[in-house]
C-alpha cells in the first residue's frame, strides 16, 4: 500500500469518524455489547453486513458512476438515521480529501454517502477497487472498536486483540466485495438489528455519539 | 490563539462571521456565559451558537429557556466521548455545523462555538475558531492559572468566573490575577461573577471589540 492510501485508512484522518460509533452506542445501551466477547460478536456481524456493503460501494466508486452508486447506497440503507450518518461522514471525508488531494472529480460528490466518497478518493490517489474495499471493510470495525474503548472503558489492548483476530475476516470481506464488483454486481447484505438500533439511538435522551 | 493572527491561513474573509470558541473545564460557566452573550448581543449582532456535548435534552433546554435564541440558531454537535478532538484534532463536525448556520442565517456577524467541558490542555484549532475565550472558575482552585496549559496561557481572553465564591472556597483572587498575568504575556483577563453581574460588561465589550474589528463599517 502506498502512503496516500495509509493516510485514507488512518483513524486520525480528520473526517469526523470519532463521533460515530456505527451502532455501538445503542448496542451498548441495549446491553448487547458489554465486554470483549460481545464486542467481537458485534463487530463480526457489522463486518459481514454493513462492512460488506460499504466495501462493495467503495470498490465500485473508484471509477464507477457515482450518482448511481449513491442511489444504490440509499437502497441498501433503510434507516433514515444511518443515511444521515453516512452522508454526514461523506461530507466530512470530502472536506479532508479536498484539502489533501484537490481534484475536479470531487465536485460532483457534495452530499454523497461515505463509501462513495471513499472510493472516489482512493481512485484519485491512484488506488484500486481492492484497496478501496479493504479500507472500507477495515473502517467498518475499527471505528466502532474505538468507540467501545471510549464508551465502555474496555481494555484497549484487549480490543486490539479482538481486531487482530478479525483481520482475516476483514480481508475476506474486502475480497468478496471486490470480486462481486468486478463481476458487475454490488453486495446487498442487510442488518435489521443495526437499522433498528440506529433509529432507537436517535430517540435516546442521552447520546454521546452522532450515530 | 492569541499569539499571531497575521499568518493564519484560515483568517476569514471580512464577510464571514467571526467564529468565537468558548472552552474550559466542566462547570466553569461556559454555557452560562454563552447564554449571557446571546441575551446581551442578539439585538445588535446577527448571531448563532454551536454547542458541543449538550447531550441530554435537559441540557439543551438551558439555552432555550428564556428564549435566549431561536432553536433554529442553535446547532448541537456530539463528540463521541472526546470533546477536545471535536474542537482541535478533527473539527469537521463543528465546521459543518458552523457553515450550516452561516448558510441559513447569512450574513451572520458572530458564531459562538461552545466546547464540551474538558481539561486545561484543550484549545480550539485555528481552523475552527478565529478567537477563543477560556473560562475558569474560582472554585476550581486558585492555583489553576499557575499551572498554565494552552487554554490559560494562549486564549485571546481568559475569564475567571464565580468570583463571588472566592471567600467561601478560600481562593485568593490577587494570586490568580498575578499568576495569570505572568503566564499570559499581556493578553487580557476578566474576573467575572455571572451570578452578581449577569451582564458581564468586560466580556461583552471584548466580544464587541473583536467583532467590530472585523466587520467593515
Amino acid at each position: 500500500m502506498d502512503t496516500a492510501l495509509l493516510l485514507l485508512a488512518d483513524s486520525r484522518l480528520p473526517a469526523g469518524g470519532h463521533a460515530h460509533s456505527g451502532g455501538l452506542e445503542p448496542a451498548a445501551t441495549a446491553g448487547a455489547v458489554r465486554d470483549l466477547d460481545t464486542l467481537a460478536d458485534f463487530l463480526r456481524g457489522r463486518l459481514a453486513t454493513a462492512g460488506l456493503v460499504a466495501a462493495g460501494l467503495a470498490a465500485a466508486s473508484v471509477s464507477g458512476d457515482r450518482a448511481a452508486l449513491d442511489a444504490e447506497a440509499d437502497a441498501r440503507t433503510p434507516s433514515p438515521a444511518q443515511r444521515r450518518a453516512s452522508r454526514a461522514q461523506g461530507r466530512a471525508l470530502l472536506r479532508a480529501v479536498r484539502a489533501a488531494w484537490p481534484d475536479p472529480a470531487l465536485d460532483e460528490l457534495t452530499g454523497a454517502h461515505h463509501p462513495v466518497v471513499l472510493g472516489a478518493a482512493v481512485g484519485i490517489v491512484g488506488g484500486t477497487p481492492e484497496q478501496a474495499a479493504a479500507i472500507a471493510a477495515y473502517g467498518s470495525v475499527n471505528g466502532p472498536a474505538s468507540a467501545a474503548v471510549r464508551l465502555l472503558g474496555l481494555d484497549p489492548l484487549g480490543v486490539q486483540r479482538v481486531l487482530a483476530g478479525l483481520a482475516g475476516r476483514v480481508d475476506a470481506v474486502a475480497a468478496e466485495a471486490s470480486v462481486t464488483v468486478r463481476a458487475g454486481g454490488l453486495p446487498a447484505a442487510s442488518a435489521p438489528a443495526l437499522d433498528l438500533l440506529a433509529e432507537l439511538h436517535q430517540r435516546a435522551d442521552l447520546r454521546l455519539f452522532e450515530s | 490563539m492569541g499569539l499571531d493572527h497575521s499568518h493564519d491561513p484560515h483568517e476569514p474573509t471580512p464577510h464571514r462571521a467571526l467564529r468565537l470558541g468558548i472552552g474550559g473545564p466542566v462547570g466553569s460557566g461556559k454555557t452560562a456565559l454563552t447564554a449571557a452573550l446571546c441575551r446581551l448581543l442578539r439585538d445588535e449582532l446577527n448571531l448563532a451558537v454551536v454547542t458541543n456535548d449538550i447531550y441530554t435534552t435537559e441540557d439543551a433546554d438551558f439555552l432555550r429557556r428564556g428564549a435566549v435564541l431561536d432553536d433554529d440558531r442553535i446547532e448541537a454537535v456530539r463528540t463521541g466521548c472526546c470533546p477536545h478532538t471535536a474542537i482541535r484534532d478533527d473539527i469537521s463536525a463543528n465546521l459543518d455545523a458552523v457553515e450550516s448556520l452561516e448558510e441559513r442565517h447569512a450574513p451572520l456577524d458572530l458564531v459562538v462555538i461552545e466546547s464540551g467541558g474538558d481539561n486545561l490542555t484543550a484549545t480550539f484549532s485555528r481552523g475552527l475558531a478565529d478567537r477563543q475565550i477560556f473560562v475558569l472558575d474560582v472554585s476550581g482552585g486558585d492555583k489553576v492559572p499557575r499551572k498554565g496549559g494552552p487554554g490559560v496561557t494562549t486564549a485571546d481572553l481568559l475569564v475567571v468566573n464565580k468570583t463571588d465564591l472566592a471567600p467561601l472556597v478560600g481562593a485568593d483572587l490577587d494570586v490568580m490575577a498575578r499568576d495569570a498575568e505572568r503566564v499570559r504575556d499581556g493578553l487580557p483577563i476578566a474576573f467575572t461573577s455571572l451570578r452578581e453581574r449577569p451582564d458581564v460588561p468586560e466580556v461583552v465589550d471584548w466580544v464587541r471589540g473583536v467583532v467590530g474589528a472585523r466587520t467593515p463599517a
